[in-house]
C-alpha cells in the first residue's frame, strides 16, 4: 500500500469502500476533497472487472461508445490521492466485531470505516426458464456485451427478435437498444401502462402509441409466466399468463431493481421492509463504524432511490460525515426522470400523480401532434410536479421551478400551452432552484460562476460548477441561464449557430460528447428547432464525424453533407468534380506517379500539382468518380479529403536524407502525421507542414501546425495560416522529442476541435482564445484543465477507427448508388457539362464556347483521352 | 410508389420514392427536352422538384444542394456559392437577380408520388400526393 511520508507518525486509519460504481467513485472524489483525507489510507473493493463508468449511460454502447469512452474514473485520480483499487475482487463477508471485510479471492482486510456503496441487482421474477442461454439482464457493460452478441447472432441468421420483459424507464431504453441493432422488438409490461411509476394514464396512452409507432410491440397488462427453450436449451420464446407465447432469441429482464444489501444482512445490520440497508440522514448504519450510500442504502426518508443523483448526495454527505464536517445531512431527493433514447420524449418530474392535499392537475392533450402535458399544482399554488410526453423542452425549468416550491408567478396554463413551452427561457426561476439536479446545482450557482468565477461560456461554466455533466437533461436550460447571464454582465454573446440553433458550435460540440446523440435529427429535435440549413447541417456532421467517427455517407449522416463531402469530390464551376489522392508527405513513387497519370489520361481529365504536394485531377463526372477511385485504390491510393473540412495534407521539405543542411528527417515526420490526422474533421480544414532545418523550405509557419526541425528535436508552431490574412505560426513548444511532439499536436488538434466556431481557422481561434497562447500552453502541455485524458482518448479513437472513406465506398453498392448523374438515367453524363481543349489538356467550356460532352467511360478502360486534344 | 413530375402536358414517371433519401436531391433528365430538374425528399416525407440549373453559375447542380429551413419555409441551399432558394414559390432568398440580370426565380414542377400499379389515375387518395399538388 502507498506510504505518506508527510503524515503525522501515528498509523492511519483505514477506510474501505465496497463498490466502485458511479456512487462510490462520487464518494472518493468527494473524500479526497475534504480536510484531513490524507489521514485515511483508502481500499476499494470492487465486483466488476473495470474502474467505475458511466452506468446512465451505458446504453450509448450500443451507439458505437466504448466503455472506456464511458469511464468515471480519470487517469491518475487513484494514484494521485493514493487509493488501492482492487478490481474483480468482492467482499463476501462482513465482520463488525473484528472489524475486518473478507474478499472472494480470501483476503481479509481491516478497516476503522467501512462504506457500502454495492449498488442494486436487476430483479427476475422468478419464472420458469429464466437461467437460459438468450435470457440477459441489462446492468453493467458485460451485460450489455453478451446482449449485443446474441443480437448480432440473431439478426445476421435473419431477421430474430428481442423482448424486454419491463416497461419501465430502463425497460423502454432497452428495448430502444434492441430496436437499434436490427431486432423485431416487444415490450411486455405487468401493469396496464408503460411507465407507470412515472407517467398517468392519459401520459402512458400517449407514450405507448410514439413507442409502438417506432416499431417496438407494446403488450401491457401481460405478466410473463415463463421462457420457452429449445431442444439447445436456448431461449426460443416467452410465455405471457394469458396464455399466448411470443417467438424471441433473446429475452431481456428490466422488471425493477433490488438493493444488494445482503453484506448487511448477514452481519446483521437493520435492512428496510423492501430491502436497502438503514441509514441515517448522515449515511450511518447503526453501527457508527459502517455507512451506506447509493442505491443499497434505505435513505432517511425510508426511501430506496434507484437514481444517480440522489446517489452522488449521498456520496457527498457521507464523505462530509467521515471528515467531521457533518452538514444538514441527506432527507430526500427530487426523483424527475427523462427517458434517453428511442427518440421518444418523455420526462415526469418532482409528485407527478397529485398525491399532496389538494392538488390539482392542468392539463393539456393534443392527440394529433402527439403532445401530453400535465402539471400538479398544490394547494398553496406552487407548481408540485409533472408529467410531458411528445415535447419535453420544458422539462429544465419546469423541474426547476417544482423544486423550488414557490407559488407560480404566471398562470399554470402558460406553462402547459403550446406557445407556454416556447416561452421556457423568460419564465423568471428563483436562484434556488436547481437547475442540474445530477450535480445539485442551483441557478444562483450558475450566475455566480459567470459573474464572480468569469465563465464566459457554457462550456466553462460545466467545468467550474459540474452542471449539465451527468445525464445532460438540464444543458438546453443551463445554456439559456449561461446565455442571459452573459448577455446581462455584458459580455459579448457568440451568437447562435444560426436560427436553427442558440448555441455556438463550441457548445453543440459538448452537447454531443455528453448525450451521446448520433444524429443530426435528434439534436435539432432536441437542442434546436426546424429542418436545419446549409449552416447548421455540415457543422453538425462535422461534429458527429469527429465524435464517433462513422462512415460519412452513412444513413442520415449523408444527407448533412455539403456537395463536396457527399460525392467525397470537389465541386468546379461547371458542376465537374476534381479528384485528390492522398500523397502523404508529398512523397511519391515513380509508380504512384505513372498510376495517377494513366488513370487521368484514361479519363481524359485535367491534372495540375496542387499548393499541397499532390496532383488534383480535374473534369470529373459524378458517375465517373467510382470508376477513377477504383483505379486509384487499386493502385494503392486513398482519399485525399481535399473536399472536406479535415486535414488536408503535412508538407515536407526533403530534409536531412538527401538536403546538405538537414538536421532530422522531414519527410518521415510528415508522412507520420499525415497518417496520423488523415481524415479527422474538424471545424475548418487543417494545413501542415515539416522543415528539415531553420531555412524552413516546407514553410511550416504558414500552417495551423508546422514544425521545424533543430538539432535537439522539433519545434511546434500552430495558428499559422496563408490566404487572405496571413499570419505567421507561434512557437508553442521547442525542442521536443518526437513522442512529446506527436502527444502535443493531438491535444492541440483535439482542443481546437472542441472549442472552435464554425469554419475558424486555427489562426482566428488562437487570437481568440482567452489567455491566448499562454493559455492554450497551459491545457495541453500542463494539462490545466483536466482533460488532457480525453483529448487523447478522443485522438486515439480517431486513429483507431479511420478508414479510407473512398475504398469504403465502393465496397457498398448502397453508398455508391448516390453516384448517378440523373436518377431517371444513370450513366448519362451532364450534357451541361462541356470541355474544350487548352495547352494539350481540357478546361471548362465557357458558356459562349461550343464544348465537348465528355461521355461517361466504359466499365474497362482501353483507350487514351476521350476528347481529342489539339495541339497548338 | 412511383415519383411523378408533370412536365406540363403529362405525368412523367420518374423514379421509385426509395431511390430518395431525406434531406437530399437527386438530378432528373425529362424528355423530350433533356430538361434537368433537381428533385427532394424532406424529412417530413414531402417531394419537391425545381430546376436543376442554378441561375448565379449557369451549372446544373442544385440537385445537389442542402435542404433546410427559414423562418419555417423550406429551402435550398445551392452547394455553388450557397444561395439559398424558397422551395414553395421558387424565389432566392439571397439575390433578387441572378448575374446575367435575370430575376433569380427557380421554375417549381407540379410532383407526385403515385401508388406503382395506378400511375395512370391522376387524383390517388394518398394525402401526401394532394398535399404536394397544393404547393407545386
Ligand atoms: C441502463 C441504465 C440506465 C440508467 N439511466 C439512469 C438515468 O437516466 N438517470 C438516473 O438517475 N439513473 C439511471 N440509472 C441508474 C443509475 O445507474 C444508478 O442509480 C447508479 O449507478 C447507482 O450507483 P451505485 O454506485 O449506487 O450503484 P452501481 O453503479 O450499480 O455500483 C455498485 C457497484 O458495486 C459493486 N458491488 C456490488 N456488490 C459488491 C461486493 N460485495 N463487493 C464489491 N463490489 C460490489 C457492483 O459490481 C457495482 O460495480 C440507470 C441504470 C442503468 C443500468
Ligand atoms: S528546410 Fe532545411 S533541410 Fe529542408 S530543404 Fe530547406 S534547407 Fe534543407
Ligand atoms: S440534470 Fe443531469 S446533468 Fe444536469
Amino acid at each position: 500500500m502507498t506510504s505518506h511520508p508527510a503524515e503525522p507518525p501515528e498509523p492511519p486509519l483505514d477506510l474501505v469502500l465496497v463498490g466502485h460504481g458511479m456512487v462510490g467513485q462520487r464518494f472518493l472524489e468527494a473524500w479526497t476533497e475534504q480536510p484531513g483525507a490524507r489521514r485515511r489510507r483508502v481500499t476499494v473493493l470492487a465486483e466488476e472487472p473495470r474502474p467505475a463508468y458511466d452506468r446512465v449511460h451505458l446504453s450509448s454502447l450500443f451507439d458505437g461508445r466504448t466503455p472506456e469512452d464511458l469511464t468515471l474514473c480519470p487517469p491518475g485520480f487513484l494514484a494521485e490521492h493514493g487509493i488501492e483499487l482492487r478490481l474483480g475482487d468482492p467482499v463476501t463477508a462482513v465482520d463488525r466485531a473484528a472489524r475486518t471485510v473478507t474478499t472472494r479471492s480470501g483476503a481479509r482486510l481491516r478497516y476503522d470505516d467501512l462504506v457500502l456503496a454495492t449498488g442494486s441487482a436487476p430483479f427476475v421474477p422468478p419464472v420458469p426458464g429464466r437461467d437460459a442461454a438468450g435470457c440477459h439482464v441489462y446492468r453493467t457493460v458485460e451485460d450489455l456485451d453478451a446482449i449485443r452478441a446474441d443480437a448480432t447472432r440473431a439478426v445476421v441468421a435473419g431477421g430474430g427478435t428481442g423482448i424486454v420483459v419491463g416497461g419501465g424507464l430502463l425497460g423502454l431504453e432497452a428495448a430502444g437498444a434492441l430496436r437499434a441493432t436490427g431486432l423485431t422488438t416487444h415490450v411486455v409490461e405487468f401493469a396496464p401502462r408503460l411507465m407507470a411509476v412515472q407517467v398517468d394514464e392519459g401520459g402512458g396512452r400517449l407514450l405507448r402509441r410514439r413507442i409502438e409507432e417506432l416499431g417496438v410491440t407494446v403488450h401491457t397488462a401481460a405478466a410473463a409466466s415463463g421462457v420457452a427453450t429449445g431442444p439447445d436449451g436456448a431461449v426460443r420464446g416467452l410465455l405471457l399468463s394469458d396464455g399466448r407465447e411470443l417467438a424471441a432469441d433473446l429475452v431481456v429482464f428490466s422488471a425493477g431493481v433490488r438493493p444488494r444489501d445482503r453484506l448487511a444482512r448477514d452481519c446483521g445490520l437493520a435492512v428496510g421492509p423492501r430491502g436497502g440497508i438503514v441509514v441515517d440522514e448522515h449515511c450511518r448504519t447503526e453501527d457508527p463504524a459502517v455507512l451506506a450510500i447509493g442505491e443499497c442504502a434505505q435513505a432517511a426518508d425510508g426511501r430506496v432511490y434507484g437514481l444517480v443523483a440522489p446517489g452522488y448526495q449521498m456520496a457527498e454527505t457521507a464523505a462530509r460525515a467521515l471528515a467531521g464536517r457533518p452538514g444538514p445531512g441527506f432527507t430526500g431527493a427530487d426523483t424527475s426522470t427523462r427517458l434517453k433514447l428511442l427518440g421518444v420524449d418523455v420526462a415526469s418530474f418532482g409528485d407527478p400523480h397529485g398525491t399532496a392535499e389538494g392538488a390539482l392537475d392542468v392539463l393539456y392533450s393534443d392527440g394529433r401532434l402527439g403532445v401530453y402535458r400535465k402539471l400538479v399544482i398544490g394547494a398553496d399554488g406552487a407548481l408540485r410536479g409533472g408529467v410531458l410526453v411528445g415535447d419535453t423542452d420544458a422539462y429544465g425549468t419546469l423541474r426547476a421551478l417544482a423544486t423550488a416550491g414557490r407559488p407560480l408567478t404566471v398562470p399554470p396554463e402558460q406553462l402547459v400551452l403550446p406557445a407556454g413551452s416556447a416561452a421556457a427561457g423568460p419564465i423568471a426561476l428563483p436562484d434556488d432552484a436547481v437547475l442540474c439536479s445530477c450535480h445539485n446545482v442551483t441557478q444562483g450557482a450558475v450566475r455566480a460562476a459567470v459573474h464572480e468565477q468569469g465563465c464566459e461560456s457554457v462550456a466553462a461554466v460545466r467545468k467550474c460548477t459540474r452542471a449539465g455533466t451527468g445525464c445532460g437533461s438540464c444543458l438546453k436550460q443551463l445554456t439559456t441561464v449561461v446565455t442571459e447571464e452573459l448577455a446581462a454582465t455584458g459580455a459579448e454573446v457568440g451568437t447562435g449557430l444560426c436560427e436553427h440553433f442558440p448555441q455556438s458550435r463550441a457548445e453543440l460540440y459538448e452537447i454531443v460528447l455528453v448525450t451521446g446523440i448520433t444524429t443530426f435529427s435528434a439534436l435539432v429535435d432536441r437542442h434546436g428547432t426546424g429542418e436545419g440549413c446549409d449552416i447548421c447541417k455540415p457543422t453538425v456532421a462535422s461534429i458527429l464525424a469527429s465524435l464517433s467517427n462513422g462512415h460519412i455517407l452513412d444513413g442520415e449522416q449523408a444527407a448533412l453533407q455539403d456537395s463536396n463531402d457527399h460525392f467525397l469530390a470537389n465541386l468546379q464551376r461547371n458542376g465537374s468534380y476534381s479528384v485528390v489522392p492522398r500523397v502523404p508527405g508529398g512523397e511519391i513513387t515513380p509508380d504512384g506517379l505513372i498510376a495517377i497519370g494513366e488513370v487521368a489520361r484514361d479519363f481524359g481529365l485535367y491534372t495540375k500539382i496542387t499548393g499541397g504536394q499532390r496532383i488534383d485531377l480535374f473534369g470529373a463526372g459524378v458517375d465517373q468518380l467510382p470508376a477513377i477511385w477504383a483505379r486509384l485504390v487499386e493502385a494503392g491510393f486513398e482519399s485525399g479529403h481535399a473536399y472536406g473540412k479535415a486535414l488536408r495534407t503535412v508538407k515536407s521539405c526533403v530534409g536531412e536524407t538527401w538536403c546538405r543542411y538537414g538536421v532530422q528527417d522531414s519527410v518521415g515526420l510528415a508522412i507520420e502525421l499525415e497518417l496520423r490526422y488523415r481524415g479527422l474533421r474538424s471545424p475548418h480544414k487543417l494545413k501542415s507542414a515539416v522543415s528539415g532545418c531553420a531555412r524552413e523550405c516546407a514553410e511550416a509557419r504558414s500552417k495551423d501546425f508546422g514544425i521545424i526541425a533543430t538539432s535537439a528535436g522539433w519545434n511546434l508552431y500552430v495558428g499559422g495560416n496563408g490566404g487572405t490574412t496571413p499570419r505567421h505560426a507561434d512557437l508553442l513548444a521547442a525542442d521536443l522529442d518526437r513522442e512529446t511532439l506527436i502527444r502535443t499536436v493531438d491535444r492541440y488538434l483535439m482542443f481546437y476541435i472542441r472549442t472552435a466556431d464554425r469554419l475558424e481557422r486555427t489562426s482566428v481561434w488562437l487570437e481568440r482564445l482567452d489567455g491566448g497562447l499562454d493559455h492554450l500552453r497551459a491545457v495541453v502541455l500542463d494539462d490545466a484543465l483536466g482533460i488532457a485524458a480525453e483529448l487523447d482518448a478522443l485522438m486515439a479513437r480517431h486513429i483507431d477507427s479511420y478508414q479510407d472513406e473512398w475504398a469504403a465506398t465502393l465496397a457498398d453498392p448502397d453508398r455508391l448508388r448516390r453516384f448517378a448523374s440523373f436518377v431517371n438515367a444513370p450513366g448519362t453524363p451532364d450534357p451541361a457539362v462541356t470541355f474544350v481543349p487548352e495547352r494539350g489538356q481540357i478546361r471548362p467550356a465557357r458558356p459562349d464556347e461550343d464544348g465537348h460532352v465528355l461521355p461517361a467511360p466504359a466499365p474497362v478502360l482501353v483507350a487514351g483521352p476521350r476528347l481529342e486534344v489539339l495541339a497548338k | 410508389m412511383t415519383v411523378e413530375i408533370h412536365d406540363g402536358t403529362r405525368w412523367q414517371p420518374v423514379c421509385s420514392l426509395d431511390d430518395l433519401q431525406p434531406g437530399r436531391g437527386v438530378a432528373v433528365l425529362l424528355p423530350p427536352a433533356d430538361t434537368q430538374v433537381a428533385l427532394f425528399l424532406d424529412r417530413s416525407g414531402a417531394l419537391y422538384a425545381v430546376d436543376n440549373r442554378d441561375p448565379f453559375s449557369g451549372a446544373h447542380v442544385l440537385s445537389r444542394g442542402l435542404l433546410g429551413s427559414r423562418s419555417g419555409r423550406p429551402t435550398l441551399a445551392s452547394p455553388m456559392y450557397k444561395q439559398t432558394f424558397d422551395l414553395i414559390d421558387g424565389r432566392c432568398l439571397d439575390e433578387d437577380t441572378a448575374p446575367d440580370g435575370t430575376p433569380a426565380v427557380l421554375r417549381r414542377w407540379p410532383v407526385r408520388a403515385a401508388a406503382a400499379d395506378c400511375a395512370a389515375a391522376a387524383d390517388s387518395p394518398n394525402p401526401r400526393n394532394s398535399r404536394k399538388e397544393e404547393r407545386a
